[in-house]
């Protein structure tokens, strides 16, 4: 919400590099980790822009991290920072992934590797529901931008609805609270 | 195989299809992903589809990066690259024209108010993936306290992630 005043713009050598560490250190899904450097370390952007470009990213088609990658990218540094965004997140973790699967075609089936896969998914889970909190616990928001979130939770994990049909029928919920606690400042705080 | 080139036409039409439906994210469609590989192609079993799925959990980098897996199992490294290119290179073109004009219309009163109405659909998902994925990973109590456990460690602290990911590991060896 609030621009600090000396906020950083990222060179396309920057995007290309940060978004190289984002994926070579995204273990368990890239979301939680793009947010913990580009809001905590890098400062490039806020909480609240973070969450609005992950928002725009899901109602796009395509992987979430690849949008927003692509989106920040083009902000910073135009169709040269976007694509050096993208081809940084992905191209480091292709390589390493050449080698896992290699790994994998010999290993994969011993029991101590699945024990050691199903221990790290384990903490993998914890690390996405624990940048959720943490988004949410920042962002304090309104109830009528709550109640929309916690729809979105439910009908994803409880009713296992397809996420189209949760993006596309909330987002209207989504935008009329918006409108609504923009107009009604102060007086929506749970 | 003979037919290698059907079979990467496959994967890049099949995942090309995939990346444009897949409104939500990545995870979003592993379902289909799954009809995919396993009920009209037939590359792999059920098990074969899980444990990959797995695998890329554990890896760094895109989740999505699953396809790469489904595809270096079908056709090897060309395979990989084919699934991945098909995966990312047309929704990728899509995201760029938008946020073209996404600058082109900035400060637009509507504009601001739908990008504010997104993020708690966003930051709702974002719960949702990871509920889904703790009672996939919760085959035995320690796997739950694992998660619970990096839940708050990763909510209350400013430490990096990577700890609660190593020491899941460990205790996944151990206990599991």
């Amino acid at each position: 919400m609030s621009e600090s005043p000396a906020r950083p713009r990222p060179s396309v050598a920057a995007l290309f590099l940060t978004y190289l560490k984002i994926g070579l250190v995204g273990f368990g899904g890239v979301n939680a980790w793009a947010r913990r450097v580009l809001v905590e370390e890098k400062r490039w952007v806020t909480e609240q822009e973070y969450a609005e470009v992950l928002g725009l990213g899901q109602v796009l088609p395509g992987p979430n991290a690849l949008n927003v990658a692509i989106q920040l990218g083009d902000r910073f540094g135009g169709g040269r920072g976007a694509l050096a965004a993208s081809v940084g997140l992905f191209g480091g973790p292709l390589v390493v992934l050449i080698g896992l699967a290699v790994l994998h075609d010999a290993y994969g089936d011993l029991p101590m590797v699945q024990a050691v896969l199903a221990g790290t998914a384990a903490a993998a889970a914890g690390m996405i529901l624990g940048t959720a909190a943490k988004i949410t616990t920042n962002l304090k928001p309104a109830w009528p931008i709550l109640a929309v979130g916690l729809a979105a939770l439910l009908g994803g994990s409880v009713l296992r609805l397809p996420l189209p049909w949760i993006v596309l029928g909330l987002a209207p919920f989504g935008i009329l609270a918006a409108w609504w606690t923009l107009r009604h400042p102060g007086r929506v705080r749970p | 195989m003979s037919d290698g080139e059907d079979v990467l036409g496959q994967l890049a039409l099949g995942f090309l299809a995939i990346s444009l439906i897949a409104v939500g994210g990545g995870i979003a469609v592993v379902p289909e992903m799954n009809r995919l590989a396993v009920d009209v192609h037939g590359w792999m079993t059920n098990e074969r589809f899980a444990q990959l799925f797995a695998l890329a959990q554990a890896a760094p980098g895109p989740n999505v990066l699953v396809v790469g897996l489904i595809g270096w199992h079908v056709a090897g490294l060309t395979g990989m690259l084919v699934a991945t290119l098909a995966m990312t290179g047309p929704a990728g073109l899509l995201a760029y024209g938008f946020s073209r004009m996404r600058t082109r219309l900035s400060g637009a009163a509507w504009l601001r108010v739908t990008e504010k109405g997104l993020v708690p659909i966003a930051v709702g998902l974002i719960f949702s993936s990871g509920i889904i994925l703790a009672q996939a990973a919760a085959v035995h109590w320690t796997a739950l306290v694992v998660t619970i456990g990096s839940t708050l460690f990763v909510w209350r602290t400013e430490f990096s992630p990577l700890w609660v990911l190593v020491a899941g590991a460990l205790l996944g060896a151990v206990f599991l």
